[in-house]
């Protein structure tokens, strides 16, 4: 089993710590994670507003590459990003004729063989992960899945869509304990954030406040762009409710790399706009 | 020599759109054998049936295949032409040209070829046809019924009222179903016990009704007019001649926290039990699972408080056995329970409810004796929220389909709601309001317009616990889509009708067919909605799909009508394609070794044995036979047979392997 890894832009870029933690985690687990050769843009947004064929071709483009380099699956960790390639995928192997004629616009013959999972789904592969759990992340999370992570639910075919679970479960292996709350998967305003961030601000109010008041210590992430919402917009949001909110946003990969013991510098916790300052029950674990 | 006439169908268009019926019929008439060969647009219309009858009169015919539909449609009607020429009906077979051929592929040159290569091997088949005669079998005319809702009381009540035995079977304690729970009904808000138990009375008290309570039927052979039924009595560990229903026992049960059954989970019981006052039969039933002397061997008082010493330990179940003419299957139906709806937080909070819950709650039987209080800390609930459509018509949830009752029993609960609570906001929530019945669209009008119960078309898409309110979440669509939150103080979900638990088990005791949901499939969706495909067995009520009141009783009604029918006849006609074993001439009598592997393979236990003596009494040999009542023409015998002794009459080896040698153009068919 060969997995690839496909960073996209954020991860890159704004999402620096996400992946930075992911690598760390990984090379602790011993698990490589090679990137897919030559990848380029997955369309995000902009492509599949614009053109149907290219919103396609894109994402196929990766996709082709990874096969060709005897990729069995391809982590996405950007859900955004996860989205584009679930759906090319979903499309194109439903399809002959589509997958002929994106085939022939990328110059390659896609079969879709390389699966796409998402990063929850690559944690939960992970054998006994409890025992990789040195310091127990005990912490009160609020379990943020956002839109794109499992949704459409006919493409993705990953957790229950309105409700899922499979985040908390993984982040209760870690030692935290998951809240009940009702923003799971409402929207964060998304790519709105430059153009309507005024939008942004409320939408990400309304999660923010929900966790807050239900006790969570920590909102836990899997999407750069629902992070980049919830923590580099804080100000904003602050702002449009009138109150300073003091709540971290954390990727899995941080909360999972904290519970495995790596410095908090190797995940990138320093990079947060908003601190990440944890009760002591991290640093007595 | 053969002379086989073939008439092949257009079926309108229905074949002739894609097969080339002309050429079928031309190709025809030069296989060996065929004397006549036509083509018409219905064959299955007076002078298509004519054409039929008149070239076996005038051509002397000794076979006639019609190239037409599916035999389950017409091969009785054009058996019947035959029979009326003449022509012994078994010698008249059906070559599916449109199910098998022209329905499904495209108008082409093969088609027309496969078209063809049906017609010869039905053919090559009917050519060895033997002219057979029907079996006559005798009818117990004793009606099962199966379940004692409204659906199975009104249909036992019909054909006991006909003149026929019947035996009820009910699993619960008593008969009275998912009616008994109602509070009230629509569309005339009249009392749903006052208007049935009448009817559980009548059930009780008729003279040609058996009623087994707390039974479920542990399993059936047998075939229409002969059923034979093993019904399993389940144990109420009380002497049901010796009690009187005093409910002494009741009210002095030590353990009363027992969660209800009757009241949806929102009321109590003791272990020993009465599901609801007005229960037929009024006998206890001992919950042994709850009961503290089956948990810990201590207790038994109410053995010692029966004024007629009723209670029975250790009573066992017991299994009853029934000879019966026909089945009613009249099982219900269920809604969706558990953790089906998550992000409505069913399950999770107190006060989102489903709709038989709130029967409860607006009944005056129910736990809180009619009173609309929450179940959380027994408030009276300002705000009631009540969402239509929690689950149907939502493939995401796996149901497609309408539940069809929901709208109706949300308008009358948000109706009760507002006669009960006057100051109360009650909010439907709803996709489409389907409101087709007899002073059903009024009724709901009545809900909106006199009774204020403000309808929003929106679906909901979350429903969350906050600062003590529930809060529901959704978009009213009727005003630009604007988002839309309710602070409600309780959540009713008319959650999806779904089929019972234990359907599909049911259904392979009875052999009957279900749908993709575990709903019982009736036999024609259109022509034959209370038959199943199963002779004899009959549906009623809500186990064929989700229905109201009236809906189940007239089905029941039709279904007891259908009893009758077959109850006016002494005895029945049946086709006679069942399996025989070979019988010769001395000195072999039969090729049958007697090894009796086909006895135990034999699904309908139809396989005797039989002993072959000689004029002084000796016996010669023992080999088997076929008891041509219980037979049903399966044909596992005849696989198994080592001898090849046992063959099925109108499909026997040598009319099968001539269909497939037609095929394979190897046979004297070939052209």
């Amino acid at each position: 089993m060969k997995t690839g890894f496909y960073p996209g832009c954020s991860m890159k870029g704004s999402a620096r710590e996400y992946s930075e933690s992911l690598l760390a985690v990984a090379r602790e687990l011993g698990r490589e994670l090679p990137e897919v050769p030559d990848w380029n843009c997955c369309g995000a947004t902009a492509a599949h507003n614009i053109d149907t064929d290219l919103a396609l071709a894109l994402p196929a483009r990766i996709l082709a590459a990874a096969e060709k380099d005897g990729m069995n699956e391809v982590l996405v960790p950007c859900a955004a990003c996860y989205s584009r390639l679930s759906v090319t995928r979903h499309e194109l192997l439903d399809d002959e004729a589509l997958r002929n004629k994106i085939s022939g616009l990328v110059e390659a013959d896609y079969q879709g063989t390389a699966k796409v999972v998402n990063i929850i789904e690559w944690l939960a592969s992970i054998p006994d992960l409890e025992a990789w759990v040195k310091k127990p992340f005990a912490h009160r999370v609020a379990c943020y899945y956002g839109c794109l992570l499992v949704r459409p639910p006919g493409v993705v075919k990953f957790d229950r869509p309105e409700e899922p679970q499979s985040m908390d479960l993984l982040l209760k292996k870690m030692g935290a304990e998951p809240i009940d709350w009702a923003f799971k998967t409402e929207c964060c305003g998304a790519g709105f954030s430059v153009s309507r961030t005024d939008l942004v601000a409320k939408l990400s109010g309304l999660i923010l406040e929900d966790a807050v008041s239900r006790g969570a210590e920590a909102v836990i992430v899997a999407c750069p762009m629902c992070h980049l919402n919830l923590d580099m917009r804080r100000p904003q949001i602050e702002k449009q409710v009138g109150k300073k909110i003091n709540i971290p946003v954390i990727y899995i990969t941080q909360a999972l790399g904290l519970a495995m013991g790596i410095p908090a510098r190797k995940l990138g916790l320093q990079r947060h706009k908003v601190a990440v300052k944890l009760s002591p029950r991290t640093a007595e674990s | 020599m053969a002379r086989i006439g073939v008439f092949v169908c257009h079926c309108g268009e229905n074949i002739s759109a894609t097969v080339d019926v002309k050429k079928v019929a031309e190709a025809a008439s030069r296989i060996p054998g065929v004397a006549h060969s036509v083509e018409y647009k219905y064959m299955c219309s007076d002078p298509g049936q004519q054409m039929i009858r008149n070239a076996i009169r005038e051509k002397n015919l000794t076979g006639v295949v019609v190239a037409a539909c599916s035999p389950r449609m017409h091969e009785p009607t054009f058996r019947r032409a035959c029979a009326e020429a003449g022509l012994n009906p078994f010698l008249c077979e059906m070559a599916n040209i449109r199910e098998h051929c022209s329905w499904v592929h495209e108008k082409s040159e093969a088609t027309t070829h496969k078209a063809f290569d049906i017609v010869r091997t039905l053919v090559a088949k009917v050519k060895r046809n033997k002219a057979l005669l029907p079996i006559k079998v005798p009818v117990t005319k004793t009606a099962l019924v199966l379940g004692g809702g409204i659906a199975g009381i009104q249909a036992s009540l019909d054909i006991a009222n006909s003149g026929h035995k019947v035996i009820l079977v009910e699993k619960e304690p008593s008969i009275g179903g998912h009616m008994s729970q109602l509070s009230e009904t629509f569309p005339t808000l009249d009392c749903s016990q006052c208007i049935l138990t009448p009817r559980m009375v009548e059930v009780a008290q008729h003279p040609n009704i058996t009623l087994h309570s707390y039974s479920e039927l542990e399993s059936m052979d047998g075939f229409i007019g002969n059923f034979k039924v093993r019904i399993r009595k389940k144990a109420r560990s009380l002497d049901e001649k010796l009690c009187t229903g005093c409910g002494l026992c009741v009210q002095k049960c030590p353990s009363k926290k027992i969660s209800s059954e009757f009241d949806a989970g929102l009321g109590l019981r003791p272990a020993i039990y009465v599901p609801f006052p007005q229960a037929v039969p009024n006998k206890p039933v001992i919950d042994r699972e709850h009961c503290t002397y089956y948990r810990t061997g201590k207790c038994r008082l109410c053995e010692k408080i029966c004024p007629t010493q009723a209670i029975r330990f250790d009573q066992e179940d017991e299994i009853i056995e029934a000879d019966i003419g026909a089945v009613v299957v009249a099982t219900g139906f269920d809604i969706k329970h558990g953790d089906f709806f998550p992000e409505y937080g069913y399950g999770k909070y107190k006060d989102v409810i489903d709709g038989l819950q709130f029967e409860r709650l607006a009944s005056a039987s129910g736990p809180t004796l009619g009173e609309i209080r929450r179940p959380s800390d027994g408030q009276v609930p300002q705000t009631v929220v009540f969402v239509a459509c929690a689950g149907s018509r939502d493939p995401a949830k796996g149901i497609e389909y309408c539940s069809k009752i929901c709208c109706m029993y949300t308008a009358k609960h948000a109706m009760l709601y507002k006669h009960k609570v006057h100051h109360g906001k009650p909010f439907v929530f709803y996709m489409d309001i389907r409101a087709g019945g007899k002073m059903y669209e009024e009724f709901v009008r009545r809900a909106m317009e006199e009774d204020g119960v403000q309808y929003i078309r929106s679906r909901v898409s979350r429903i969350y616990e906050r600062g003590g309110k529930l809060v529901v979440k959704g978009a009213d669509t009727l005003l630009g889509s604007r988002p839309l939150e309710i602070e409600a103080d309780l959540v009713v979900l008319a959650t999806a009708g779904v089929a019972q638990a234990g359907a599909e088990q049911l259904a392979q005791r009875l052999h009957v067919s279900f749908d993709a949901h575990k709903f019982y499939a009736e036999a024609h969706p259109k022509l034959r909605p209370v038959e199943t495909n199963t002779a004899g067995i009959f549906l009623a009520g809500a186990c064929q799909a989700p229905k109201d009141i009236p809906e189940s009783v007239a089905q029941a009604s039709g279904a007891a009508a259908k009893v009758a029918i077959l109850f006016s006849q002494s005895e029945l006609v049946r086709e006679p394609l069942i399996a025989v074993v070979d019988r010769q001439a001395p000195p072999l009598y039969s090729s049958c070794v007697g090894c009796f592997l086909c006895q135990p393979s034999c699904p309908y236990q139809a396989i005797e044995k039989e002993e072959i003596r000689d004029r002084d009494g000796q016996l010669i040999k023992t080999i088997a036979k076929v008891n041509p009542g219980l037979c049903q023409g399966c044909g596992t015998c005849v696989a198994l047979c080592r001898t090849k002794s046992i063959d099925i009459q109108g499909f026997s080896h040598e009319q099968v392997y001539a269909e497939v040698l037609a095929l394979l153009n190897r046979g004297e068919d070939n052209v």
